[in-house]
């Protein structure tokens, strides 16, 4: 089944770590990628930009609306994703798991709708 | 004479479980495996006055479970669900006749309707429901809620064992501790449920007893794990109190004025058996040795405070809580006297000023250290959040009796 992982974080924090700090994180999640495609796990994965270069986009009664900014405002904003095909629930947690960012923020585990 | 009714009914109640969880593992699917079931129940309903019963009924009933499977995979699957089903109806033509031979696959079913990512409700409906064999009414009686909105727990809980692809296995290793204990969690909240339930709510199913029947499943399935034992003591040492638990009115008796001729013995004594003294480390182990203790009291002036007062203290260091720190100054205070459990209290005001067993023990023990005025305001603290009303007719009762 395949798996889409949202990783989740405090974007501020982030930026305000050092450039060591990032280094260390960017490089373990260089790590994941690598084991995860080694195993055939991986689909395709990869960070995005902050938050303040987010465009929203609607269309309402045939107007366009767009607006600055991400969809919602949270305290954790998506800071990138992870596209995995793996055999069930569990062994997405188990990636999930070993995210670099996972003790600091959250990786929202979704199934995609046709496996 | 056993009805036709009655057999039926017995087997639904004892092989629900284990006939579900094999149709699941080949087919994947939990409506069918139920619907497959359920059917083949009143098919024997409907058949069995005429022809007889047959001798042995779980055979039969399980053998007609399987084939009205294969005849709806047959039937329902299309397109490129046909390969699937084609395998799966392989899989229940090769199962034998007798349900007795095929594995036990109770744990899966157990491990998935517990599994972490539903709902903590829908977990326990669902365990209720598919391992116990409850229907959806008892189940939304039991927890007073209407039977739709039960039915729509159990329809989303089961949609997303399939769409997010939760596994049907038993965890691996590794994961196993977490995994099993979550389970205790459900079969422990379950008893929970039943345990408070009090006078006006007697149409709940008794869910004490269920709760004590998945215990011994889960220490059956997986012998001899410590803490799964630990459960199991602990829901009989606690479910053999319930007799003493109330009075004919209906109001609840404290531990201390219970009478204990109205302990059942025979539930205690297997508690007791379950309970291993040498080795208590574990949450449930240690509360199952504070029931012990209670329960192996011939009196209340018997009971073993130092040694509650020291497990509470064991269990304060394994599993930290205000509520366990709460029992524990209790404990203290009946081994040492009510000021040293008062001032055990203090620091927990914070933390349990919402709850109201904080201020009813607080009072209960200003009133044994003879500060009549002040366990009467906590007595009014503990009435002006209690929402029990059996408890609050205890609560008035000793705020009464204390004559300030």
């Amino acid at each position: 089944m395949k798996y889409l992982l949202l990783i989740y974080g405090d974007e501020h924090a982030f930026e305000a770590m050092s450039e060591e700090e990032r280094h260390d994180v960017y490089a373990a999640y260089g790590d994941l990628m690598k084991e995860l495609a080694e195993t055939g796990q991986s689909v395709a994965g990869d960070e995005l930009a902050p938050t303040s270069t987010a465009t929203t986009v609607q269309v309402r009664d045939g107007e366009r609306l767009v607006t600055d900014g991400p969809f919602a405002e949270t305290k954790e904003q998506l800071g990138g994703y992870f596209l995995i095909d793996v055999d069930d629930l569990d062994a997405a947690i188990d990636i999930a798991a070993k995210m670099p960012t996972v003790h600091v923020g959250s990786i929202e585990v979704r199934p995609l709708a046709d496996g | 004479m056993t009805t036709v009714a009655e057999v039926v009914d017995r087997a639904y109640r004892d092989d629900t479980g284990r006939a579900v969880a094999t149709l699941i593992r080949a087919t994947h699917d939990f409506d069918l495996a139920e619907e497959a079931w359920q059917e083949a129940c009143e098919q024997a309903l409907r058949t069995w006055p005429q022809r007889g019963v047959p001798r042995d009924a779980t055979a039969w009933l399980f053998t007609a479970a399987r084939n009205r499977a294969i005849d709806r995979l047959r039937r329902e699957r299309v397109g490129r669900e046909k390969t699937a089903a084609a395998m799966q109806i392989a899989e229940l033509e090769a199962m034998g006749d007798d349900m007795h031979e095929i594995p036990d696959d109770r744990l899966r079913l157990l491990f998935t309707c517990c599994h972490p990512s539903l709902a903590l409700d829908a977990r326990v409906a669902l365990t209720l429901r598919t391992v116990a064999g409850l229907t959806t009414r008892e189940i939304a009686r039991a927890f007073l809620v209407p039977e739709p909105t039960l039915g729509q727990r159990l329809t989303r809980a089961k949609r997303k064992i399939r769409d997010a692809g939760i596994p049907y296995r038993v965890p691996p290793r590794e994961a196993l501790p977490d995994r099993l204990d979550g389970v205790r969690a459900v079969v422990y909240l379950v008893f929970n449920e039943g345990y408070e339930a009090t006078e006006g709510e007697l149409i709940r199913t008794d869910l004490c007893a269920e709760a004590i029947r998945l215990a011994r499943l889960l220490d059956h399935l997986i012998p001899d794990e410590p803490e799964s034992r630990g459960l199991l003591a602990l829901l009989l040492l606690q479910h053999a109190r319930r007799g003493a638990r109330t009075d004919a009115a209906g109001d609840l008796v404290t531990l201390e004025d219970q009478d204990r001729s109205r302990w059942d013995q025979e539930l205690i004594d297997e508690g007791l058996a379950l309970v291993d003294t040498s080795t208590t480390e574990g949450p449930y182990e240690l509360q199952a040795a504070i029931a012990a203790c209670h329960d192996s009291a011939p009196r209340p002036e018997d009971t073993d405070w130092p040694r509650i007062a020291s497990l509470y203290d064991e269990l304060e260091r394994v599993r930290p809580s205000p509520v366990v720190a709460l029992n524990r100054a209790v404990a203290v205070a009946m081994a040492d006297g009510p000021d040293a459990g008062l001032r055990m209290l203090d620091p927990l005001a914070d933390d349990l000023d919402r709850y109201h067993h904080f201020h009813a023990a607080r009072a209960d023990l200003l009133r044994r250290a003879g500060r009549g005025a002040e366990a009467a305001d906590a007595y009014d603290r503990a009435l002006a959040l209690v929402a029990n009303d059996t408890e609050r007719r205890y609560l008035d009762r000793r705020r009464a009796a204390l004559a300030v």
